[in-house]
């Protein structure tokens, strides 16, 4: 099979062709770097690092198992001990961590392959992966607009098939926006379901390993592999995993809430217009719509700000340029060791939110700020508990906007803030969330809905998705067959 | 005005656990530097804590035996500060929310133990080791050892109960020797497994309200604790006494030129920013653990010690001094098992603490030497006086080096204990009938030439027989010789 063809498999398929000695595992793991695709990464700019011995030494010491030969893109964020970790900043720039971080050792115990680490916000912290200090990644449907973020890059390196499946995390949406914005599938686990060990921690509390694919069908099968307990994440959870092996099984009698309040302002209406098709498309499949108001939106903004950014000031503390990572050579005394490195080494942003967080949790602003934020977000998780009562899934926007241009939004934090209004509820209250693609808007730009489940929803998110995939024509396909991936074109 | 010291104690107790609090690496002492390390316990980027089950038992221990009340479910928190032996730059510990709550513990001799109550005790990380500065040419720099990075410590936190330095110095090594005695940890303060930081302030005697305190840091001996508490009661005392006030700060105690230095005043005081550890779950103590913890605890050494006075009728002093460590208790009372527990006392206090203070030996080493049995056996022996006291000393001695019970001692030595009448009359006929006019002076009155021949007695026996033996034999004699019996048939060869 030439890699013309390799690199448009899905992953199942491509693991398949491997078992089955149709191709090596190395032609499987390069055929988006060799291929046609490759033409799109000088432009799309999706990958940070990039080794060509380090995939070829994994294609060789995995040619087995259910991802045999598969290249996955690994989000800069998520430890590999074969590929720099960097966090696309420059505190980390040239850090090679020691070990893998859990996700990454399940993924190759399963035969997958690292296939590069995905640009990302510097730290995971944005909504465009405009904040990377390698520079930003392009939406491969138009390359002057972003591809969401902070995840971007695993998330485009996907849609213009570098990889059928992707790493990324998702903290408040940095797995969901940026899979909306390149019109490919991206879930977000129920908290503690994915392993976060090895994962460099933003908010600990609201970070989860999330995974992007261009088919419900390899997610489906990437999250069965990798979730599951970690004793090295004392946060994940003990229990067994929610079984996703039903992922084609339809939606037929499937409850779907329906808040269209949540749209009647602020979202734009090719959004709607998608909110609208996705919502027909899972009835002509058997599910139903469950209208009602939902509004844990109101105070979930500033809840969010406060517990991440608190949060993200303390995990963020340990780089300070003494033990890895930058250190100012004019730092000549402790102090200025500190300060000096701390300031070169972190972009703006991430210092914004350093600084945010230090306030939220200093002596006489915590109770006000921190613990106010923790009832609001206890809150809010009771909110979803009790709209799950009325309904199986939720039906929402990912975000209320297409994916907007590059620098829109740079000098206006509160607006890139706004971008995750839809997402990030899914991370206070701890609950899954997936966005899927329905069909693109008036201009070629991916367009998307997102789903939030109950804890453990899973299976039926991953059903829903499929179901979309299909375009609602039927509730329940041949596991054989195949959707075609609306691929872009290159202009 | 008089002016009257409150004293709190901060006390770090290290424990002796395989692993360290939030990862596997080996908790020991000594190993060459950064050699206990992983991407935990190094903070490096990614890495997450999990709790040590062993340490959480050995903090439910020490809580159990001083009293405290267990919290149900406790929270981890972090503390913010940065300093490269931190690396993190957060310690994870306890803070509104700890393992322990209360409790006290109980100082002093059975019988009278006043009891020092206490706040709280919690579970922490321990930071690396700095030294520094270090030279290199003309440049100065610090290292870094991170083997200590992450071994667990306890935090106890006690009430601001103490006035007197002395009493500080009896609270620490009472608490050394509860950590040995529970075995959590070997409590060595020169190895910095049991450190201690005080907070001080003088108020007038008698008032209600508590003056401006200072801290004390690293006081690394209870010597230092001691020295140093005094150094600082003595400076405020000055400070108050001339009109002036104490200011809010942190101060170190350098004992070895008792020479106190301000580290930092209250404008550094630092905000440590706690928030609850959000990488680790609320620890949660079910109820079988803590039964299970409550079942394995060892008897206290207070209340053994106040059995052994009303067991065994011992002293509250010796008592005390037997359970100093739990292992000497136990061999007392093994001892005390087979011998008379009175006299196994006074062996195990003197004889026992003298070898292991000559040789510095644990009394482990001492008892696979000499196992309680065979000690107790000796003293049994002594006790029914068919050994006396010097010979029992001696035989004693070569218990230290050699095998075989008392008897095959005394053979391979070539003696017999002479501690039976019939054994020594003999010999005391003879020195009579050689010290004629010591006899005479004796019939006179006087009780000294009375001790010269018991000397005699004694080394012609050499030294096998006991000397309140022949002092009863000889007694008997001149009280027959004094009421006019005729002296019995000397032996042959005599006069």
């Amino acid at each position: 099979m030439s890699a013309r063809e390799l690199w448009r498999l899905p992953a199942r398929a491509l693991a398949t062709a491997v078992r089955a000695g149709e191709c090596t595992a190395l032609e499987a793991v390069s055929a988006g770097w060799d291929g046609p695709a490759a033409l799109w990464e000088r432009d799309v700019h999706a990958i940070a690092h990039s080794d060509p011995g380090a995939r070829a030494a994994g294609a060789g010491a995995a040619p087995s198992g259910p991802l045999a030969g598969v290249p996955v893109v690994v989000k800069d964020n998520l430890c590999t001990h074969d590929h720099p970790t960097t966090c696309c900043s420059r505190m980390l720039d040239g850090y090679q961590p020691p070990y893998d971080a859990t996700v990454v050792q399940r993924l190759r115990e399963a035969g997958g392959v690292v296939s590069g680490k995905g640009n990302m916000d510097e730290f995971a912290m944005g909504s465009s992966t405009e904040f990377s200090c390698y520079g930003p990644t392009r939406n491969p449907y138009d390359l002057a607009r972003v591809p969401g973020g902070s995840s971007g890059g695993p998330a485009a390196a996907v849609a213009y098939g570098l990889a059928p499946l992707a790493l990324g995390s998702d903290t408040g949406g940095s797995v969901r926006q940026p899979a909306a914005f390149c019109g490919v599938v991206g879930l977000k686990p129920t908290y503690g379901r994915l392993s976060r060990y090895g994962l460099v921690a933003f908010a600990s509390s609201l970070d989860q390993v999330g995974i992007f694919g261009r088919h419900a069908g390899d997610v489906a099968l990437l999250y069965a592999l990798l979730a599951g307990p970690d004793p090295l994440d004392a946060t994940s959870r003990a229990s067994l995993p929610p079984d996703v092996s039903g992922w084609d099984g339809g939606v037929e009698g499937l409850r779907f809430g329906w808040p269209a309040n949540l749209w009647r302002e602020g979202v734009e209406a090719e959004v709607v217009a998608g909110l609208e098709e996705a919502a027909a498309w899972l009835e002509r499949a058997g599910a139903r719509r469950v209208p009602f108001d939902f509004l844990p939106g109101e105070y979930a903004v500033a809840t969010y700000y406060l517990v991440a950014t608190a949060e993200a000031s303390s995990n963020l503390a340990r780089f300070d340029g003494v033990r890895y990572g930058h250190r100012d050579p004019a730092g000549h005394d402790l102090h200025a060791l500190y300060t000096r490195s701390r300031s070169a080494g972190f972009g703006a942003e991430v210092q914004r939110r350093i600084l945010l967080g230090t306030y939220a949790l200093s002596a006489g602003y915590y109770e006000e700020v921190y613990l106010t934020a923790q009832r609001a977000r206890a809150r809010i998780r009771r909110e979803y508990e009790a709209a799950f009562s009325r309904c199986d899934l939720l039906l929402m926007p990912a975000a209320p906007t297409l994916p907007f241009r590059l620098g829109e939004k740079l000098d206006d934090p509160l607006a890139m803030y706004l971008s995750d209004i839809f997402t990030l509820g899914a991370n206070l209250a701890g609950i899954p969330g997936l966005s899927a693609p329905v069909t693109p808007a008036a201009g070629g730009l991916p367009r998307a809905v997102q789903l939030l489940g109950p804890d453990d929803g899973e299976a039926l998110l991953l059903r829903a998705a499929r179901a979309l995939e299909v375009r609602g024509e039927r509730a329940r396909l041949d596991r054989s067959h195949e959707v075609e991936f609306a691929w872009p074109t290159k202009r | 005005m008089a002016h009257e010291a409150v004293i709190g104690l901060e006390c770090h107790i290290q424990l002796r656990t395989r692993g360290k609090m939030f990862c596997g690496c080996p908790a020991e002492f000594g190993a060459p530097p950064d050699t206990n390390v992983c991407p935990v316990c190094l903070g490096l980027p990614g890495a997450l804590p999990r709790a040590n089950r062993a340490a959480v038992e050995a903090a439910l221990r020490l809580g159990l035996a001083l009293g405290c009340a267990i919290r149900e479910e406790s929270v981890f928190a972090r503390k913010h500060y940065f300093y490269p032996d931190s690396p993190k730059n957060y310690q994870i510990t306890q803070y509104d929310r700890p393992l322990c709550a209360g409790g006290s513990l109980p100082v002093g001799e059975a019988g009278g133990e006043r009891r020092y109550d206490l706040e709280r005790l919690h579970l922490e990380e321990d930071t690396g080791k700095s030294s520094h500065p270090v030279r290199a040419g003309d440049r100065a720099f610090s290292l870094v050892d991170f083997n200590r990075a992450g071994v667990p410590l306890l935090e106890l936190v006690t009430q601001p109960v103490f006035r007197e330095p002395a009493e500080c110095a009896a609270f620490l090594a009472a608490l050394r020797r509860l950590v040995r005695w529970l075995g959590v940890s070997d409590g060595d303060m020169e190895k910095g497994q049991l450190r201690c930081d005080a907070n001080v302030s003088l108020r007038p005697a008698g008032a209600a309200a508590l003056g401006v305190k200072t801290e004390l840091k690293n006081l690394n001996s209870i010597r230092g604790v001691e020295r140093g508490l005094a150094a600082e009661i003595a400076r405020q005392r000055l400070l108050l006494e001339g009109g002036g006030v104490v200011g809010q700060a942190t101060l170190s105690y350098d004992v070895e030129h008792d020479r106190l230095a301000v580290m930092r005043s209250k404008e550094d005081a630092h905000d440590y920013r706690y928030f609850p550890e959000p990488d680790l779950p609320v620890l949660r103590v079910v109820g079988a653990v803590l039964e299970a913890a409550r079942a394995g605890l060892p008897e206290l050494p207070w209340t053994r010690a106040a059995r052994l006075v009303g067991r065994y009728g011992l002293s509250a002093h010796d008592a005390s001094v037997l359970c100093e460590q739990r292992e000497l208790a136990d061999y007392y009372e093994a001892c005390a098992a087979v011998a008379d527990e009175r006299l196994a006392a006074n062996w195990v206090m003197t004889e026992v603490l003298r070898v292991l203070h000559e040789r510095a030996g644990s009394i482990g080493e001492f008892a696979a030497r000499v196992p309680a049995v065979r000690l107790g056996g000796l003293v049994a022996r002594v006790a029914a006086k068919e050994i006396p006291g010097p010979l029992a000393k001696q035989v004693f001695g070569w218990m230290l080096d050699e095998e075989g019970g008392v008897d095959e001692l005394l053979a391979r030595h070539g003696v017999r204990a002479m501690g039976a009448a019939t054994d020594l009359r003999p010999l005391v006929l003879e020195v009579l009938g050689e010290h004629a006019a010591a006899v005479a002076q004796v019939l006179a009155g006087s009780s000294r030439t009375l001790d010269f021949l018991v000397g005699q007695v004694m080394k012609k026996s050499r030294g096998q027989a006991a000397p309140q033996v022949v002092r009863e034999l000889l007694e008997t004699e001149f009280a027959r010789r004094a009421a006019g019996e005729s002296p019995p048939r000397a032996p042959r060869g005599g006069p």
